[in-house]
């Protein structure tokens, strides 16, 4: 009687536990933070053994180059190499790979071949924020901008210069970033010479203490100034062309005549109901163009000499800088991640359907 | 005679005009849509430009000391570059390069998008669940940063392998489409019956299913046109790849021999610019009348 008793105790506490395994895997919280886990564990995967197993092997490549160079022992250039991308090369690549986490998980990324005894770490300090402002800046103007005048085209739609509109948007998206920020700094910068170019260069001026103070904090804006409006151009079109569609679309939704039905003012119905339906499907949009700026950040950055990630990867490519390539490229996806991981929660904010439902991941 | 002996006759006398009336069909329902029929237009002209404009007009191999950064002449109608070289005879040689690579990447990547998509779509279970899990983590990647670290492992010298590479790096996106299309194509009614009076799979994926994805093949195929030129031009504007006249090149170059200090190499700097911006927005512009073409019912009046 009393066993009984207790065996349907454990089976009921059994049960409530898996339920409780259940409820926090199914949490749309712990989800998403388990998919943003799980990439960047995969991306590290993925550049170490693209490192190491590709026919070119850059570890291999460095010591050559430090044998024909200083004409070094190999021994000496082997452990050198090492000591660079903080890796052991006698041990097997799995004991290697497990090394390579635990230093990550240390934060050691090693350091710069090109500028020895600086490590990957702080170069990438000094560099990440600048990439971040801009394009957060730009991204956050774009959208904005975008999304209100999407809407005004919807409402619109009977005026005489929302084909014009529409049309520049269709052009704006269509053109690549880079070619945008070749026209701007050719005609804004040389040709017509409005712009000064050459004193925007970098992501601050020279001698400028950073600070809250106003004098930093205009410099800083006067120097992201040409790839934020070039971020702007080259993504508002999408935006503008999205949010009207999307608009047109929620406009003959039901509940917008039902709405309208129940006498609700016409601002209340604009924001809360119109509004916000028709941006959920741009905030998905919004998670792959993070990904896609960040990336085109490299070339704009390029152009403008704007000091940030993008202009110091592409300084490590092009000087063959393995260990500082391998962790910008490693930061820039655990940036893109995160970001997407907030965009994540922000959809969930807005749109509460996909908190309680299972959802395919 | 027998019919029979005067079919093949007038299947021969009548070829030409079946073609003539299919492309007249053709050109008619491209220029439903007045913006896919210039973009169209445009398109025709960029091809028709690299492959018979390349006859037309003579390459320039060797500089010319006294023509650096002549303005536009008859002769010249887009004036010179840093090296006194016609520019026009470089942009008309140097689209090649991009429109092959453009063309193979599209064709590459919207095969492994529609074989992996309908696949996934089709088998179901763990496969579709792990490679829909796969697809989701892919798109957080950053895709032109792991490019341009590939491009310094890789020798990307020729155009088939890094078509390849772009292809392979712009799976998840178009196989993603893909299956969300196949899956709701799946549930529809006219498939169902379709199965019900077992007209047999390949019936099925040819008669039924491909048609109506059409119009989503000719999109994920402009767009992986689109990315792949958008991809090239900016490793080789970034000096990551060593391909020979091409407008990207042309383009770093202007950049590297310091033409953005200097007013007169405006056409040298924007003519391969324009070129590109006018190319891509051909592209896109098109597949608005392509995707009309494949699916009547966004055609409108």
């Amino acid at each position: 009687m009393s066993s009984a008793a207790v065996s349907t105790l454990t089976v009921s506490r059994k049960i409530s536990l898996w339920k409780w395994v259940k409820r926090i895997a199914s949490n749309y919280v712990v989800r998403m933070l388990a998919r943003a886990l799980f990439t960047i564990w995969f991306v590290t995967t993925l550049i170490f053994f693209l490192v190491r197993l590709m026919p070119s092997n850059p570890i291999e490549v460095y010591i050559n180059e430090l044998i024909v160079q200083y004409s070094l022992p190999y021994e000496q250039a082997r452990d050198q190499a090492a000591s660079l991308f903080a890796i052991d090369l006698n041990a097997p690549l799995s004991k290697q790979y497990v090394d390579y986490m635990v230093q990550l998980l240390h934060g050691n990324l090693g350091e710069s071949l090109r500028s020895p005894g600086t490590s990957v770490w702080k170069i990438i300090i000094t560099f990440l924020p600048w990439t971040i402002f801009s394009v957060g800046l730009g991204l956050l103007i774009s959208f904005l901008l975008g999304v209100l005048i999407g809407m005004l085209l919807a409402y619109r739609r009977q005026a005489l210069w929302e084909p014009i509109v529409s049309g520049i948007a269709s052009i704006l998206s269509s053109i690549p970033n880079y070619i945008i920020g070749i026209v701007l700094l050719v005609y804004l910068g040389v040709y017509w010479g409005i712009i000064p170019i050459n004193q925007m260069r970098g992501s601050r001026s020279p001698g400028i203490q950073p600070g809250f103070t106003w004098v930093f904090i205009k410099d800083i804006f006067f120097h992201a100034a040409m790839p934020v409006f070039t971020y702007v151009l080259s993504t508002i079109g999408s935006w503008i062309l999205s949010m009207k569609s999307s608009t047109i679309g929620t406009l003959g939704e039901d509940y917008v005549t039902v709405a309208r039905a129940r006498g609700l003012s016409e601002g209340r119905i604009t924001t809360a109901y119109v509004g916000r339906n028709a941006m959920l499907p741009l905030i998905t949009q919004l998670l792959i163009s993070i990904g896609f700026v960040v990336g085109g950040s490299i070339l704009i950055e390029n152009i403008f000499v704007y000091q940030g990630i993008g202009y110091r990867l592409s300084a490590a490519l092009t000087t063959r800088d393995y260990p500082l390539m391998q962790g910008i490229f490693l930061i820039i996806t655990i940036s893109v991640v995160l970001s997407n991981l907030i965009a994540d929660f922000v959809y969930g904010w807005f749109d509460p359907r996909v908190r309680v439902a299972g959802g395919e991941g | 005679m027998t019919p029979q002996a005067l079919m093949p006759k007038t299947g021969i006398r009548y070829w030409p005009g079946r073609v003539l009336r299919g492309i007249g069909r053709f050109l008619k329902l491209m220029s439903r849509n007045k913006t896919g029929f210039v973009g169209f237009l445009i398109f025709i002209g960029f091809v028709l430009m690299t492959t018979v404009g390349t006859l037309f007009v003579p390459e320039v191999t060797s500089a010319d000391i006294n023509a650096i950064y002549a303005p536009p002449t008859w002769e010249h109608p887009l004036g010179n570059d840093s090296q006194g070289k016609d520019i026009l005879s470089q942009i008309v040689h140097g689209g090649r390069d991009i429109l092959e690579m453009a063309l193979l990447t599209g064709l590459i990547s919207t095969f492994i998008g529609v074989a992996l998509g309908s696949l996934s779509a089709l088998v179901g279970g763990g496969f579709d669940a792990f490679l829909a899990m796969l697809a989701d983590i892919w798109l957080t990647i950053p895709q032109f940063p792991l490019l341009a670290v590939l491009a310094t492992l890789i020798k990307l010298d020729n155009t088939l392998l890094l078509a390849l590479l772009l292809s392979v790096l712009s799976w998840a996106g178009l196989y993603r489409s893909i299956r969300a299309q196949v899956y709701s194509l799946k549930e529809r009614d006219y498939i169902e019956a379709a199965t019900a009076l077992d007209l047999g799979m390949w019936h099925i994926i040819f008669s039924e299913v491909l048609p109506n994805m059409l119009s989503y093949i000719a999109i994920s195929f402009t767009f992986g046109m689109t990315s792949a030129i958008y991809a090239q031009v900016g490793l080789v504007f970034l000096g990551l790849v060593p391909l020979t006249r091409n407008w990207g090149v042309m383009i770093n170059l202007a950049w590297t021999q310091g033409a953005i200090f200097f007013k007169d190499s405006v056409y040298f700097i924007m003519a391969p610019v324009t070129a590109i911006a006018l190319f891509q927005l051909s592209i896109v512009w098109m597949s608005r009348s392509l995707e009309e073409i494949f699916n009547p019912r966004l055609r409108t009046g």
